[in-house]
């Protein structure tokens, strides 16, 4: 673990040295935060629930271990967002849903307990599209996000309420989670560092599933060694998560200074065809940077990737269409009453769901039922076999890829929501990494009419350490961004 | 059966394993506890909840597995998606395709073979009482749900459609039951519900090879209730059958106090259970040290245990089959071992030792082999056998001892003869019909010498006696 | 556009769901499940034999854990987040059919 490297040129890591070493109080760290929430959440909502007593008392001890004598961690005093999928014990936990509303878990998720172990203040827990299905943060049933950069338009999603918690200098990091994008599509959109890591590096325990196979937390962070100071934090085996990968997690930290020199990087051809051309502009200026620091660049083919889209939304509304079963109206969250249970069954799930979770539910449901399993669901995990090995070939010429993270910069609200499909396509550059359980993250990377854009940084399973190398390599020649309102604190 | 028709049978049998926690987290398996107070997160199914696979219960299926000559395999949790109260996540994890346990074949004691198609594991489901109508499900005005035995490990063992008779279906979960408690999987209480049968029943023309439409019988929580449930269950079909009609598939429920199944929902359009790979769970793949390790702890199974003392004892394998299910086969063939006569010591086990199972613990070997080798040798009578190893199972003691306290000395060969002789002379009719061959006869004479020596004489030898009074030799 | 999804079709998926869909939502589902369905014709129409399909993104077998047991929750806890219960229980509205 390194420790000495998290520099004060990073705002999460300035701050919690600054804590460690008494020269901050937590609380004054954490008042500042939930100042500049007070005065610009109303607008932007980026949370659903602002903890301020819990967070005022979690400060607190955090300063009293200081005052001790005591190390309280490598997050010392640092604000964290929730999204709001992470189960908090005791505190509401609604995955921007109806049905869990009222919901309050009786556990912490892994990662919660990890951050908290590691000195940070929970600041509050963070908008998202329902259960996580969406790319824009409009369909929570609480309301959509806006983007701070511009609040007509959607911050991404589904991670959105977390990606514009740490745009809008809410929190300086939050946690949030990557099913086919719902990291790094929101942080592309508000400017932020967004990091879906390997699958079964993270412990899942404690998210509320939306698509088990595909599903990862991973951090949200101004910069690229922030965002690798948390992923080392929540990184690592959990036994309660029986796809969580054994032995120890890859140590990010120290490889960023390793620079590219060497490196060779691929460009993905496929993901590059389809977008804007600001944000195609955007990874070509990316890769030019990165032939400038001694990498060597070549334009590549991931075939399979192509298909990436459509197994997605086969696969991933099938296993949610299961893990959605349980909210019945039995053990928690809503109930509407009915004359028999089945009565009851459907008004709950009629009531509690909104349309967007519903169609998904739908959509899964269909590809599973009898008749249909080979053709959709059967034929889907065929094809995500296909794109496993296209990157698998890759990898044996390139040590990362490159990619757009987003076809386009943030959209108006309401751009989209009438056509599902077309909101569909803004995860069609994120997707293919979920699908093959690759780790991958997006960085602030040139802007279109003043809006924030992200290149996307790909890795094989494992080869974290090479990526924030590559993403921290590109951080330092990234052309200036546009700053928000608030910005950073 | 029935003129010209066979019944055709197929089990399903749900064992819950004997683990000390739950399949999938670490709440207390247990039977009885207070409602809801054996729940977490995971067998609640609470959202972010996430199962991890108890090692002890896979090694118990295997174990099963193993014991029922089934190829131990890999295997792939799905989830069997149907909405029921009763279901926390309303979806049960199961082994759908891939089970763990694949074909194999289990021996009734008279030497029947029934075929295994396979012993997955699963999940059970939460507990439902139902409120006001009796308790009945469908008159109820609600009902309660308790979670405790939400997620318990089950073992579902299925049959091939191998049996042919209510009796052989309580055979084959005799045996099964016997099987599941000597590899530990499973404690077999059919009435705590620890192991539930349903039966698949049909019936065909004698001679046919096709199977009639088959009715599932569930609520079968006895050995009895099987059996007759099964019985009645096939003359329903028969019936039906020979007016002309036909059987519908469908749910039957037996109930026990009417003797007779009444129809439950009809199988016309099979469920959708959208069946696919719990992507929670990764595969289990028992490496071959783990299999042998697991082979290598099995204990003796039934059949072989039946086995060892039908030939040691130089009787049919079914013959010993109770003394072997009260496990006092050891006893048994160790007073054999020490030299015992083998019928006279399965007569004493299979009767008094039966008679006082929780005593037979204290029993040893070189006792009972002691007291069958005076009784086998004429020191003893049946009658004083029989007493001495009463009064060794209630207080302990050696059986000479005891003998020697009650005073019984079986009478001499001397002796014996003018008793005999007296009660032929005072019973001259039924004298001449014992020598007529009469066999109803010959238990009278040897009842008034037995009164005459007031149980001290053995029987054998009174029957030899009388033979040789008769000219019979 | 050919129908890839009926109103029936969708009206039967949505009892599999246990979702209490109106008709108007029936009928926009059945367009909007459609166009999905459409796109995901060329995943459908893909010559895929001898690939096997991935379950899991990561090759992992055999994680297994202690039989050992760990606290179960408290069962006030547990209630309290409960619509209705009764007597300790999960209360719910009578069950008609039974459990397949
Ligand atoms: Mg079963
Ligand atoms: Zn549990």
């Amino acid at each position: 673990m390194s420790s000495g490297q998290e520099g004060a040129s990073s705002p999460a890591a300035g701050l919690a040295a600054a804590v460690r070493e008494g020269r901050a109080s937590a609380v004054e760290v954490l008042e500042r935060h939930l100042g500049a929430i007070a005065e610009r959440d109303p607008e932007i909502h980026a949370f659903n629930l602002v903890m301020v007593d819990e967070a005022r008392r979690r400060a607190e001890t955090v300063d009293g271990a200081v005052a001790r004598g005591e190390d309280p961690g490598r997050l010392a005093g640092v604000p964290v967002a929730l999204k709001d999928n992470l189960c908090t014990r005791g505190v509401p936990t609604s995955c921007s849903s109806k049905i869990l509303a009222s919901w309050r878990p009786p556990y912490d998720a892994t990662v919660v307990e990890r951050i908290t172990a590691a000195g940070a203040v929970v600041v509050g827990k963070t908008n998202l599209d329902e259960f996580a299905m969406g790319s824009s943060t409009e369909n929570s049933a609480f309301g959509p996000t806006r983007n701070p950069h511009d609040p007509a338009r959607v911050p991404g999603g589904s991670s959105g309420g977390s990606a514009a918690a740490v745009a809008a200098g809410f929190a300086p990091l939050a946690l949030g989670s990557d099913t086919g994008g719902s990291i790094r599509q929101p942080a592309a959109l508000c400017g932020v560092v967004g990091v879906k890591p390997t699958y079964g590096l993270v412990s899942r325990y404690g998210l509320v599933a939306f698509a088990s196979s595909l599903d990862q937390i991973g951090p949200f962070a101004h910069t690229v060694r922030d965002a690798a100071l948390l992923f080392e934090v929540i990184a690592g085996h959990d036994p309660m998560d029986s796809t969580s990968l054994d032995g120890p997690a890859p140590s990010v930290l120290d490889a960023i200074p390793m620079g590219v020199e060497g490196m060779r990087v691929g460009l993905v051809s496929e993901l590059l065809a389809g977008v804007e051309p600001a944000a195609a502009a955007a990874v070509e200026a990316a890769a030019e940077a990165l032939t400038g620091m001694g990498a060597k660049v070549e334009t590549t083919s991931v075939p399979a990737t192509v298909y990436g889209l459509s197994a997605y939304y086969l696969i991933a509304p099938a296993e949610a269409s299961s893990n959605l079963a349980r909210y019945d109206g039995v053990r928690y969250g809503l109930r509407v009453e009915g004359e028999d249970v089945a009565a009851m069954f459907g008004a709950t799930r009629q009531a509690g769901f909104g349309a967007e979770v519903k169609r998904r539910i739908m959509l899964g449901t269909y590809a599973l039922s009898a008749g249909y399993y080979d053709a959709y669901y059967g034929q889907a995990q065929r094809v995500r076999t296909l794109i496993i090995r296209d990157f698998e070939e890759a990898y044996r010429s390139f040590d990362a890829l490159l990619a757009p993270t987003t076809p386009g910069p943030a959209f108006p609200l309401g751009a989209k929501t009438q056509d599902p499909l077309s909101m569909y396509m803004s995860d069609v550059c994120t997707i293919p990494s979920n699908l093959a359980g690759h780790p991958a993250m997006s960085i602030p990377w040139g802007s279109s009419d003043g809006l924030p854009l992200g290149v996307q940084v790909m890795a094989p399973a494992l080869g974290e350490a090479v990526m924030f190398r590559v993403a921290a390599a590109l951080e330092g020649e990234a052309p200036p961004a546009p700053v928000p309102a608030g910005g950073r604190r | 059966m029935s003129g010209g028709w066979e019944t055709v049978v197929g089990l399903e049998v749900h064992a819950e394993l004997r683990t000390v926690t739950k399949l999938f987290c670490g709440c207390r398996n247990e039977f009885g506890a207070e409602p809801n107070t054996l729940v977490c997160p995971v067998c609640l199914g609470l959202p972010g909840s996430l199962p991890v696979l108890n090692r002890m219960a896979v090694e118990l299926a295997m174990r099963v597995g193993l014991a029922l000559h089934c190829e131990v395999r890999p295997s792939v949790f799905h989830r069997k998606n149907y909405f029921y109260p009763d279901m926390p996540k309303d979806y049960q994890i199961s082994q759908y395709d891939e089970p763990i346990n694949v074909g194999g074949w289990l021996e009734l004691p008279d030497g029947h073979r029934v075929g295994i198609v396979r012993a997955h594991l699963e999940e059970d489901t939460g507990k439902i009482t139902h409120v006001g109508g009796g308790g009945r499900i469908h008159e109820a005005a609600h009902s309660l749900v308790d979670y405790n035995r939400a997620g318990v490990p089950l073992l579902e063992i299925v049959s091939e459609p191998d049996l042919r008779s209510g009796e052989q279906a309580r055979a084959y979960v005799a045996e099964l039951r016997a099987i599941l408690v000597a590899t530990g999987a499973s404690d077999g209480k059919m009435e705590e519900g620890s192991l539930r049968v349903d039966a698949n029943v049909s019936v065909r023309p004698e001679g046919a090879s096709e199977y009639g439409t088959r009715c599932e019988i569930k609520n079968l929580n006895s050995l009895r209730s099987l059996g007759r449930a099964i019985d009645h269950e096939a003359a329903r079909q028969i019936e039906l059958l020979e007016a002309g009609e036909r059987i519908r598939m469908e749910t039957r429920h037996w109930n026990e106090a009417a003797g007779h199944t009444v129809s439950g929902r009809t199988k016309e359009q099979s469920e959708d259970y959208r069946y696919f790979p719990e992507p929670d769970l990764v595969p289990v793949a028992p490496d071959d040290d783990w299999l042998a390790a697991v082979s290598a702890s099995l204990p003796v199974l039934p059949a072989e245990r039946r086995d060892r003392l039908a030939e040691a004892a130089g009787v049919a394998a079914g013959d010993v089959a109770v003394l072997v299910e009260m496990g006092l086969d050891d006893l048994v063939l160790g007073a054999i071992g020490a030299g015992a006569d083998p019928r006279v010591a399965v007569n004493r086990a299979a009767n008094e030792v039966a008679a006082n199972l929780e005593a037979a613990a204290k029993l040893t070997v070189g006792a009972f082999a002691e007291l069958v080798r005076m009784e086998a040798a004429g020191e003893l009578t049946a009658t004083q056998a029989k007493q001495v190893l009463a009064a060794m199972l209630e207080s302990g003691g050696k059986p000479a001892d005891i003998a020697r306290a009650r005073g019984f000395e079986a009478l001499a060969a001397d002796a014996l003869t003018p008793v005999v002789e007296q009660v032929v002379a005072d019973n001259p009719d039924a004298f001449e019909r014992f020598k007529a061959g009469d066999p109803k006869i010959q238990g009278f004479l040897v009842g008034q010498v037995m009164k005459a020596t007031k149980g001290n004489a053995d029987g054998g030898r009174v029957v030899a006696e009388l033979r040789r009074l008769a000219g019979l030799g | 556009m050919a129908e890839r999804i009926s109103a029936a079709d969708v009206a039967h998926v949505a009892h599999l769901a246990r979702l209490k869909v109106s008709e108007e939502e029936i009928a926009l589902f059945a367009a909007q499940l459609g166009a999905v369905l459409e796109h995901a014709a060329d995943v459908a129409a893909l010559d895929t034999a001898g690939v096997p399909p991935t379950a899991h993104p990561l090759p992992v077998r055999n994680v297994l854990r202690a039989d050992e047991e760990r606290p179960s929750l408290d069962r006030q806890t547990v209630l309290d987040q409960a619509p209705r219960a009764e007597d300790d229980r999960f209360r719910v509205p009578r069950i008609l059919g039974e459990a397949p």
